[in-house]
């Protein structure tokens, strides 16, 4: 019957297999159309065997001929349960660990909503003076801001940034030792980026799929998690390339005027590696927007939000207009940090020799 | 004045590969650099090195690119470690040093310059000159003083707080040099120090630092690729080819009796007149004292110089003279003889031979 019945014929495992073709797991999509088939076509039209219609020796082909073998659903089911079996005693670890990410969300979001807005939209532009010196880009973001109050969409940029806030600072928090600690070991180095490929080429929707059967949909650390692990490989991967393009001879230099280790990471790598590592800083920052917007699907608070509901309700304006708040955002996060970037570059500018 | 050995290299041995002390054996059997790296993929790159440098004295390691010269001077601060050998440095073994008596060494008793001069980019001239004392804990306002006055001394004042960036490269030598010498150690390694410089600001650099020489004294050792160079500035020369050293000494005394095909090639180029003095070539006084001379010559005068007193007559004898003493005689004929170059004279004795 099934297009592979002669291989384990021939090869003697027919007994292995077992007569019984009764399937015991859960029915498959190609199943369900093959029966209706068989339904309205005469059943059982005897498949003589040409090379032409032989299918490839997939599972599920090679389960029709012999039950033995596990189908492809079987094998994505046995993955689930094996997830699901873990699950409580990770749930069980990672629980008390990643708690304060989400005292630290809630943390943000209360006070990032809850100050008065002209009391924020004065801290806001003092930062932006701090890193970039420019009036004229403070006047840029304190114009954004108030366009975005002034059609209500103050207290949903708040959170988004509030979320962006925290997920950005962590980040780096983590993401610059393990740069350095990468940029020191060849063997880390070859373990990372393989990680690091991987964390930034799975689709954004993925990430969500495991932490939402560890954690509850309502809890600030599920978004957490998936922004922070999602945004921090630029700045991981920047920091890492940044301290290994620190001159060699000056390093050397470091090394004959008898520098420590820690003299020469605080004093010579950080300091040269730092161009590349707000570059890296910067990248995160935008990648952390990106995924906040995502993250709305499982209760993210911020503009993600609407452009939600805009999908969801066919609302078309709502969702037009927070879309065009997130690129404001996006502006600003971006200008402000180029500029500080730029002020670094321009204080500690490299000289090529 | 029995001058003082500040370091001595004694059987060093470096070897490049993933198992460099297997290899040391073959070496010791008189296995060739090329057998070493056909056979065993292993690159010698330092082979039964021997020197003594001397308080006090210039020592120029000279050699070609891939002679292993910049390698050895990375050696004498362990920035490099030996496959064997030993490293003497003012009469401690270097090699059993730990890792704190090795820094201690290397922020107290050496300092280094480099090629492409290694400053820190994000500091400003000040804080680069001050380095190593800054690296010992010295606070800025403390070692402000003494940075100043180096940076002065090398030519660089008033320029403290720009930043290397916007300096020429010979500006930023200077400050390497100041750098070193802020740091008062006695030794100072210099890897190819001017190398990367027009030859202009060569020359100048040259002289800065024969300058500065005369008057500290320092145990100063020169890597250099340029044969001009290390005779203008050598105390105690080294030859080193292909990680071998092929010929030591006083560089007047190595131009006048070269040992190897590879050297006589090498100075076969140079202006000998202008290198070889007057103290190498003269006949001490003590045969014809009474002698009428045409006038006199110092012991250190150039050959070329004294060419020039004798407006080319070569019939004239002059007397040497050194710290107002009469020391020799030089013939013009035997002046003219020094200056012929030491590949015709080889082949002139081989053709006389036969």
């Amino acid at each position: 019957m099934a297009a592979y019945d002669f291989l384990f014929d021939k090869t003697g495992l027919r007994d292995w297999c077992g007569e019984s073709s009764n399937q015991d797991g859960p029915m498959t999509m190609a199943e369900l159309l093959a029966r209706k088939n068989n339904n309205s076509a005469d059943a059982g039209s005897e498949s003589s065997l040409s090379l032409w219609d032989l299918p490839f020796p997939s599972l599920d082909q090679l389960n029709e001929a012999c039950s033995s073998i596990a189908r492809t659903r079987d094998l994505t089911k046995g993955m689930e349960s094996a997830f699901l079996g873990v699950k409580d005693s990770l749930k069980f670890v990672l629980d008390p660990i990643t708690q304060p990410l989400s005292w630290l969300l809630e943390g943000a979001l209360y006070v990032f909503v809850e100050t008065p807005w002209w009391l924020m939209l004065i801290a806001l532009l003092a930062i932006v003076y701090l890193a970039s010196k420019s009036f004229k880009l403070m006047a840029f973001v304190g114009s954004a801001i108030m366009f975005l109050a002034f059609i209500d969409h103050y207290e949903y940029a708040m959170q988004t940034l509030s979320i962006i806030f925290v997920c950005a600072i962590l980040c780096v928090i983590f993401g610059v030792p393990i740069g350095i600690a990468m940029s020191r070991s060849n063997w880390l180095q070859r373990i990372m980026i393989p990680v690091l490929d991987m964390l930034q080429t799975l689709p954004t929707f993925v990430y969500l799929i495991p932490l939402i059967f560890l954690f509850s949909v309502t809890e600030p650390k599920l978004y957490g998690i998936a922004i922070i692990l999602y945004a921090i490989v630029p700045v991981v991967r920047l920091t890492d390339l940044g301290i290994r393009l620190v001159d060699r001879e000056v390093i050397e230099a470091a090394d004959a005027f008898g520098m420590t280790k820690r003299q020469k990471l605080y004093k010579v790598e950080i300091p040269l590696a730092l161009p590349n590592i707000m570059a890296g800083v910067n990248q995160t920052i935008m990648m952390s927007l990106a995924m906040v917007v995502i993250a709305s699907l499982v209760s993210a608070p911020g503009l993600g939000v609407l452009v939600l509901r805009g999908i969801r309700n066919l609302e078309l304006g709502v969702g037009l207009v927070a879309g065009l708040g997130i690129v404001l955002l996006a502006i600003i996060l971006d200008r402000v940090t180029k500029a500080a970037l730029a002020r670094i570059n321009a204080s500690s500018s490299v000289s090529s020799h | 004045m029995e001058k003082q050995k500040s370091i001595s290299i004694r059987n060093l041995y470096k070897i490049f590969g993933g198992n460099p002390a297997s290899m040391l054996e073959h070496v010791h059997q008189g296995m060739s650099k090329r057998e070493l790296l056909h056979q065993h993929d292993h690159v010698l790159g330092l082979s039964d090195i021997n020197i003594d440098m001397y308080a006090g004295d210039i020592t120029v390691i000279m050699g070609l690119s891939g002679s292993g010269k910049s390698t050895l001077v990375r050696h004498f601060n362990r920035l490099i470690e030996p496959t064997s050998g030993e490293i003497w440095v003012d009469g401690e073994n270097v090699l059993e040093f730990n890792e704190d008596r090795l820094r201690e060494m290397r922020r107290l008793q050496m300092s280094m310059v480099f090629q492409h001069f290694a400053l820190f980019p994000h500091r400003t001239v000040l804080e680069n000159t001050g380095l190593a004392q800054a690296v010992r804990g010295v606070s800025a306002t403390d070692y402000e003083k003494d940075a100043l006055k180096w940076l002065e001394r090398v030519g660089l004042k008033g320029q403290d707080q720009q930043y290397p960036h916007q300096m020429s490269g010979g500006m930023k030598q200077r400050v390497g040099i100041a750098r070193a010498l802020t740091s008062n150690a006695p030794i100072m390694l210099m890897d190819e120090a001017f190398s990367a410089l027009d030859p202009l600001i060569r020359t100048d650099m040259q002289d800065l630092l024969l300058e500065l020489q005369k008057e500290l004294q320092k145990t100063i050792v020169f890597i250099s690729h340029d044969l001009d160079e290390a005779l203008k500035l050598a105390d105690h020369l080294v030859i080193l080819k292909d990680g071998v050293v092929v010929q030591q000494g006083e560089p007047q005394d190595i131009l006048l009796h070269p040992n190897d095909p590879y050297i006589v090639d090498f100075i076969s180029d140079i202006n000998r007149a202008r290198v070889l003095r007057v103290r190498s070539i003269m006949t001490p006084i003590s045969e014809n004292a009474a002698a009428k001379t045409s006038g006199e010559v110092d012991a250190d005068d150039t050959l070329e110089s004294v060419i020039s007193k004798s407006e080319g007559d070569v019939g004239q004898t002059f007397t040497v003279m050194k710290d107002g003493q009469k020391v020799g005689l030089v013939d013009m004929k035997i002046l003219v003889q020094a200056l012929v170059p030491t590949s015709a004279a080889e082949g002139g004795m081989r053709q006389q031979k036969s």
